[in-house]
């Protein structure tokens, strides 16, 4: 198979500019105080999300930025200036910038459990944060509490064990960003494999005097997909052949090939995909019963949604799925397993499931977006008046007008998703009538996510 | 790596290329519906934290709507997307405006005052009908199905 990419690392100034110890770490230590301002602004702020910093920030602005821009042109890009780990990883480098003698660390150096090297922890975070997102969307001090944990539970494993352990197996947010980083035109990848081969010291993985092994437990030479790679470019620091660059490449090129699809990654692509569907019926549909439900935490109505809710991500629509993949199966007329069926044409689900996502941003970013004025002003609702804008009244940008933008979104992600059923089928030397099944039901989702919107 | 414009290729461009004109026919054609004499309707909608009462509100185009807002428990509003009609009611104090539905397909209102937590998400939805954008939409959407199924058939 022929690859086609462009080194963005060829310039000499972009070169220089990413192996400086500065970055990301300038970019980190930029986001870290507007990060903790969102947290104190959630703990000790207004109760009234929509004038709290805390919520408008992080669920609006930040979320906007991540699910319209930067996830699908830059992939993990924001993993790399994430401010969550910083505070673990300063302390396990017991350093700021220039690493310590031969990158060392100082942890326990507890060797995650086997197990657990997965991305099922992720799966279920993002199903509990899920479980109860209208209540840490809209509640400041529910929302600080969590992100608050993220960064104790971030410095707790940096901590115990080596390197990035809460970003490679434990966040929720890392885990669906991972998965569709997939999608993204860029890639952080080795020139030439024979000279990693020759390479006996290993200094991507190991560290040395320039920079950290790779934080994301990731060995370079054997990326073949932006999943679990965080962009943060120690590699390219650690590099002492110059054999790693940054590369502008083919949108989902990832997706091209069917090896080392697994079942956990199979799985978050559904769960995406549920909870898509589920927030726009939730959230964004007129059926108040429904919210009223998902906001009154452990009473009769939530427990009732709780069930429907994790029954579906976890049952339901994967059940629909497999039927799907199994008639898929039969019309392949190939002994392959179920499984296998299930786990390869789930990847397909990718760029529907970004999709999904993106248009169901689309529904509230833009309408709510003038909030983010009137907290820039006034963070903790407190009557400040900074920057002059704090009484700037509610505009709903774009209002009426979202649909146009949704439509060809769900559009490009069902075409791109009905690519990949196809590429699938060729992979496994089936006929192209085998992806059938899973073409109508990448379509029916689109079907449905278009009658919620439209 | 030369770029070779076979047969095979020119036939796959050539179904995109007819896909794309019957997606872009199904943006601009008018679609056929049914006429029907405009009609007034007034509508009460109570509005209570964090819900309005009727959440749907549907009526057809060119259709005289007045919209009066009851609010409950607070202050609320009513924002009507596309519509630019805005409502502020308080206990007590209601609201109306009266508009004419010109532009068929769904539209959310929403809550335009901060209310308490689920604000953002106290919405309704006014469906002037025929929903044609809706429709306009499948069509574009079996017209994408179909164009990419042949193009990446193989």
């Amino acid at each position: 198979m022929t690859t086609v990419r462009f080194e963005l690392t060829r310039s000499a100034l972009l070169k220089r500019v990413l192996t400086s110890r500065w970055v990301p770490w300038l970019f980190m230590a930029l986001t870290l105080p507007v990060f903790w301002l969102a947290i104190l602004a959630g703990l000790f702020g207004t109760p009234a999300g929509s004038r709290n910093f805390g919520i408008v920030l992080v669920w609006i602005v930040w979320w906007a930025l991540l699910m319209l821009v930067m996830v699908p042109c830059a992939g993990r890009l924001w993993c790399a200036i994430c401010p969550i780990p910083a505070p673990g990883e300063w302390l396990q480098r017991r350093a700021l910038l220039e690493p310590r003698a031969g990158g060392r660390l100082y942890t326990l150096g507890w060797k995650f459990p086997r197990r657990l090297k997965n991305i099922w922890l992720q799966n279920m975070a993002f199903l509990a944060v899920g479980l109860f997102s209208i209540v840490i969307l809209t509640t400041p001090f529910v929302s600080a509490l969590v992100l608050f944990g993220f960064v104790a539970l971030a410095i707790m494993t940096s901590m115990l064990f080596e390197r990035r352990v809460f970003c490679r197996y434990l966040c929720p947010v890392g885990g669906f960003i991972g998965l569709y980083s997939q999608v993204a035109p860029i890639e952080v990848r080795v020139k030439d494999a024979a000279v990693c081969k020759t390479h006996t010291e290993k200094t991507c993985y190991q560290g040395s005097a320039n920079g950290y092994g790779c934080p994301w437990l990731v060995y370079p030479a054997a990326l073949a997909k932006n999943t679990y790679c965080g962009m943060c470019t120690e590699c390219l620091k650690t590099c002492p052949r110059d054999n790693i660059g940054i590369f502008l490449r083919a949108p989902g090129k990832d997706l091209e090939t069917t090896q080392g699809r697994r079942l956990d990654e199979a799985y978050k692509a559904l769960i995406m995909l549920t909870c898509a569907l589920a927030y726009s019926i939730v959230l964004l549909g007129p059926w108040s019963v429904l919210k009223e439900a998902a906001y009154a935490v452990g009473t009769a109505a939530w427990w009732l949604y709780a069930l429907i809710f994790l029954a579906t991500n976890l049952a339901f629509v994967p059940g629909i799925f497999f039927v799907c993949t199994t008639f898929a199966r039969n019309l392949s007329f190939q002994k392959f397993s179920r499984r296998r069926m299930f786990v390869e044409y789930a990847y397909a689900l990718i760029p529907l499931g970004l999709a999904a996502w993106m248009a169901f941003t689309v529904s509230f970013v833009f309408v709510n977006f003038s909030y983010a004025w009137q907290v820039a002003s006034d963070p903790f609702g407190w009557g400040w008046n900074l920057f002059g804008s704090a009484d700037w009244t509610w505009t709903p940008y774009l209002a009426g007008m979202q649909a146009y933008f949704q439509i060809p979104i769900l559009l490009g992600g069902l075409i791109w998703a009905i690519g990949i059923t196809q590429r699938t089928a060729r992979t496994q030397n089936v006929p192209p009538r085998a992806a059938l099944p899973v073409v109508a039901f990448c379509a029916a989702f689109t079907v449905a996510l278009l009658w919620l919107y439209v | 790596m030369k770029f070779v414009f076979t047969r095979g290729r020119f036939n796959r461009f050539l179904v995109a290329a007819s896909a794309a004109c019957v997606m872009l026919a199904a943006i601009v054609v008018p679609l056929p519906v049914q006429a029907s004499l405009p009609r007034a309707h007034t509508v009460r909608i109570d509005a209570r934290t964090f819900a309005f009462t009727p959440g749907v509100v549907s009526v057809r185009r060119g259709d005289t709507v007045t919209l009066e807002l009851e609010a409950l428990d607070a202050v609320h509003g009513l924002y009507v997307d596309g519509y630019d009609v805005n409502l502020v009611a308080e206990p007590g104090n209601s609201a109306a405006a009266t508009f004419v539905a010109d532009k068929e397909g769904k539209f959310k209102f929403r809550c335009s005052v901060a209310c308490g937590a689920l604000h953002p998400f106290m919405l309704g939805e006014l469906n002037v009908e025929p929903n044609l954008p809706f429709a306009r939409a499948l069509l574009i959407t079996l017209a994408g199905v179909m164009g990419a199924l042949a193009l990446f058939w193989r």
